[in-house]
């Protein structure tokens, strides 16, 4: 018999020059990690606007996950480093509307950590298995 | 004319409520709103509603139908359903008003299935305005809030409700409720009548002229130098529009879904800066045309079109609740002065 | 009551009028009834001494007022700025939303304003309001003159009162005020302590109420882009009305998260929302982050500071802790 177990929609925004290649490191070493995690590659985690973690959420993800270059280390000098205050206030609004936490990350994944970046997703994709599906962040109309 | 003691109201609801579905006026924290009856929840002692009853049958947005893709072939999907019979209960002489300006727009031919079903099963039941406020001046535009129109009309005096059916639909609920109500002499409630149209005749606005406005007054109108003067504080906020029982402007939109598309209706606001934006543009390219087209549409193109009728009830609500405090009362006295003099 | 009084103002506005300093003077004007004040811009000495008014409802802030008044013609506009308009007016300088030369500023003090709604809940079909001491005498239709406390019907941002001091002005009258301890997070610590699910209900509660008329955008000192993101069928959120809870949230999220470091926590969104959703609890919780994240910025405060939205340091704190101190944890 087959069991309906829950599995989430992640979405991850990944950094074109760090996370994006980690990720690519670790499809190469063959390194598992939930399919249900869909990537979208972005130029820079900095280029990753607030709406477009409420959108995910809207289209009917379950987590959403950024990854971005470590600090001091991005591609563009900075840009990461607005990501984190951008995203530290979101995610505190997000947390103060009552929005379960445990559904947004920020992780910084550089283009050697194949295997941290397999590990993350795991790690994210289990936590957001736990809560079950995002109910306060959805959008009714785009539930099949 | 039937009736029944004030201390029973909650028996007449739950015996409304046993055959319908009810929605009456209840307090809350931004002031009185229409909610779903259900036992425990109060009639609310407030003049109006911080919405009208117009979300009842033109909802602030309203799915119109469905489309599904596949491969090449789209399917198209009624979302209409027969809605069930519903009664509004204690709305006020303006608010009932405001259902003719309505009506006149949605059921005109073609008729606005959405709209004309929903009001097919809606039954009002007004509610006589006994302390009406400052900000009203339904009087300016011939409505009575001592005697509104409606399916069932409704008297509060010192100690009882009295109901009066003016419509088919009304007697049939009317008669419905018989065992509840008890029949009743009319003097208590032409008492009560004299006593309201007293406190009308001493409201600050009660002398309020609508005679510059109406049918046919465009070109005097139009290019009145007072509209610069008076569009000035305007935000370009849609509260006015939202909160008034009249306004009837939609706009109609696709959202996509992911796997499909509802089209969808939503109210929208001459107000806004995209307001029947076209392939050519905005055709009103300031604040002040967009705040011009409001109050000439109520008071001027709307009469024009249908047989004087003013399209503005005076239910006081923007005036209530325009941020700036700009207002059509301020309008038509600012203009009113020009046109007579 | 306000210590300044209507006539001092005409009178400074006549002056400057007179010698020529401003053409035009942004004002209060007097309506149909004790507390529907409007903004105006009144040309000489008789439109205002005639419809001219400044009393305990000319809340409006005025600033964002300049950026369209200042565009439209030559010569200098007077404007009155209560302390907390002059923080907008500081930011709206930051942003170069308008032109400094333009503006003659006058900073008068402001001992709170009237909430109507307040006054509204307690005292039905206002006829006319008066002061004597920290009393309010509130002639009503039915009920005769309700005393009612003046301290119980001011807005919540005048009871959290930020500062008495202006930041900025040409003139002052009367004297200047301080930077209070305004106590101002209080409500929203209270928010922090309760649980996700408690914090959910309220803002369910709260949004759900709302109609999208925009009146806390059009409003806001802080909005000034020439076109919302939610005015821009490209943007993909051009939504004229919120379909469902969805909307409602994305809406206010990213309403006050696009003035983050830029809102002067004036107030104005919470005073002209129709169905009195407490928006201005959005605005600062961002303020409180800011504050605790990254040190204390008061948007406003002296022109040409950087946002800390549009800032960093090399050790600022990780998103996850920063929830978890959001929070009010360690």
């Amino acid at each position: 018999m087959q069991v309906n177990e829950f599995r989430p929609l992640i979405v991850a925004f990944c950094c074109n020059w760090c996370s994006y290649a980690g990720a690519d490191l670790a499809g190469n070493n063959r390194l598992a990690y939930p399919a249900d995690v869909k990537i979208i590659r972005v130029p820079c985690s900095c280029r990753v606007n607030p709406m477009f973690i409420l959108r995910a959420f809207q289209r009917g993800a379950d987590g959403v996950i950024l990854c971005g270059c470590h600090p001091g280390d991005c591609h563009y000098t900075t840009g990461n480093y607005y990501t984190r205050r951008r995203m530290a206030l979101l995610f505190s609004m997000l947390d103060y509307l009552g929005i379960e936490k445990e559904r947004t990350r920020v992780e910084w994944v550089s283009a050697a950590e194949g295997a941290k970046f397999a590990a993350t997703m795991n790690d994210f994709a289990k936590q957001v298995a736990a809560l079950g599906e995002n109910k306060r962040l959805e959008d009714l109309r785009c539930k099949k | 004319m039937r009736k029944l003691s004030l201390d029973r109201l909650d028996t007449l609801f739950a015996a409304i409520a046993a055959e319908h579905t009810l929605y009456l006026p209840v307090d809350g924290k931004a002031g009185a709103r229409f909610e779903k009856w259900e036992d425990g929840k109060v009639l609310s002692d407030a003049l109006n509603t911080v919405r009208s009853p117009k979300d009842f049958f033109f909802p602030q947005t309203d799915n119109l139908m469905d489309f599904k893709t596949e491969g090449k072939k789209i399917e198209i999907i009624d979302t209409r359903e027969e809605c069930e019979d519903f009664v509004i209960f204690g709305v006020r002489a303006c608010d009932v008003r405001a259902f003719e300006v309505l009506d006149r727009v949605f059921l005109a031919e073609p008729a606005d299935s959405y709209y004309e079903n929903r009001r097919k099963h809606g039954i009002l039941v007004s509610l006589a305005c006994n302390k009406p406020l400052e900000t009203c001046f339904c009087g300016t535009f011939g409505i009575d809030a001592a005697a509104p129109e409606g399916d069932i009309v409704c008297h509060k005096t010192a100690d009882a409700l009295y109901l009066d059916a003016e419509t088919e639909k009304g007697e049939a609920l009317l008669k419905a409720l018989e065992a509840v109500t008890e029949e009743a002499d009319a003097a208590p409630v032409e008492e009560q009548k004299a006593v309201i149209r007293e406190r009308l005749a001493k409201l600050p606005l009660a002398d309020l002229s609508a005679d510059a406005f109406g049918a046919g007054k465009t070109d005097a109108l139009f290019d009145a130098p007072e509209w610069a003067e008076l569009a000035e504080s305007c935000l370009g906020c849609g509260t006015c529009t939202f909160v008034c029982p009249t306004c009837q402007c939609y706009d109609i939109k696709d959202f996509n879904t992911g796997h499909g598309v509802k089209r969808f209706r939503c109210w929208d606001s001459c107000m806004y800066s995209d307001f029947t934006k076209m392939s050519a543009g905005q055709p009103r390219l300031t604040q002040k045309e967009r705040f011009r087209q409001r109050f000439m549409h109520k008071l001027v193109y709307y009469p024009t079109n249908n047989d004087g009728l003013f399209s503005c009830v005076g239910c006081g609500r923007c005036v209530a609740k325009c941020p700036i405090h700009m207002n059509i009362v301020k309008v038509m006295k600012k203009l009113g002065g020009r046109a007579n003099g | 009551m306000q210590e300044v009084k209507r006539e001092t103002l005409i009178s400074k506005a006549a002056a400057l009028l007179a010698d020529g300093t401003v053409t035009r003077v942004l004002g209060w004007k007097a309506g149909e009834f004790a507390y529907d004040v409007t903004p105006a811009v009144f040309r000489s000495a008789e439109e205002l001494e005639k419809d001219f008014v400044f009393d305990d409802f000319c809340g409006a802030n005025f600033s964002k007022y300049l950026i369209k008044e200042t565009a439209k013609e030559d010569g200098k506009v007077l404007v009155f700025l209560k302390p907390c308009d002059t923080y907008s007016f500081n930011q709206l300088l930051t942003e170069h939303r308008f032109d400094r030369e333009k503006v003659y500023a006058v900073g008068v003090p402001c001992n709170g304003m009237l909430d109507v709604n307040r006054i509204r809940t307690v005292a039905d079909g206002i006829v006319a309001v008066r002061e004597e001491g920290e009393e309010v005498l509130v002639d009503t239709l039915y009920d005769g003159t309700k005393t009612l406390k003046r301290a119980e019907l001011l807005p919540d941002r005048c009871v959290h009162c930020k500062s008495k001091k202006h930041v900025a002005y040409d003139e002052l009258l009367g004297e200047d005020g301080e930077v209070l301890d305004s106590a101002r997070f209080d409500e929203v610590e209270k928010l922090e302590k309760m649980t996700p699910d408690e914090r959910f209900a309220f803002w369910q509660k709260e949004l759900s109420r709302c109609i999208r008329c925009n009146a806390c955008r059009d409003v806001c000192p802080a909005c000034t882009c020439e076109k919302c993101v939610f005015d821009n069928p490209n943007s993909g959120v051009e939504n004229k009305a919120a379909a469902n809870s969805f909307e409602e949230k994305m809406f206010h999220i990213i309403r006050a998260f696009h003035v983050v470091g830029r809102c002067t926590d004036c107030g104005e969104c919470s005073r002209v929302c129709p169905q009195h959703i407490p928006l201005h609890l959005l605005n600062r919780k961002f303020i409180k982050d800011i504050d605790g994240f990254y040190g204390e910025y008061q948007a406003g405060a002296e022109v040409g500071s950087r946002a800390p939205i549009v800032n960093y340091t090399t050790e600022d704190i990780e998103p996850g802790e920063a929830v978890e101190r959001g929070e009010g944890n360690a």
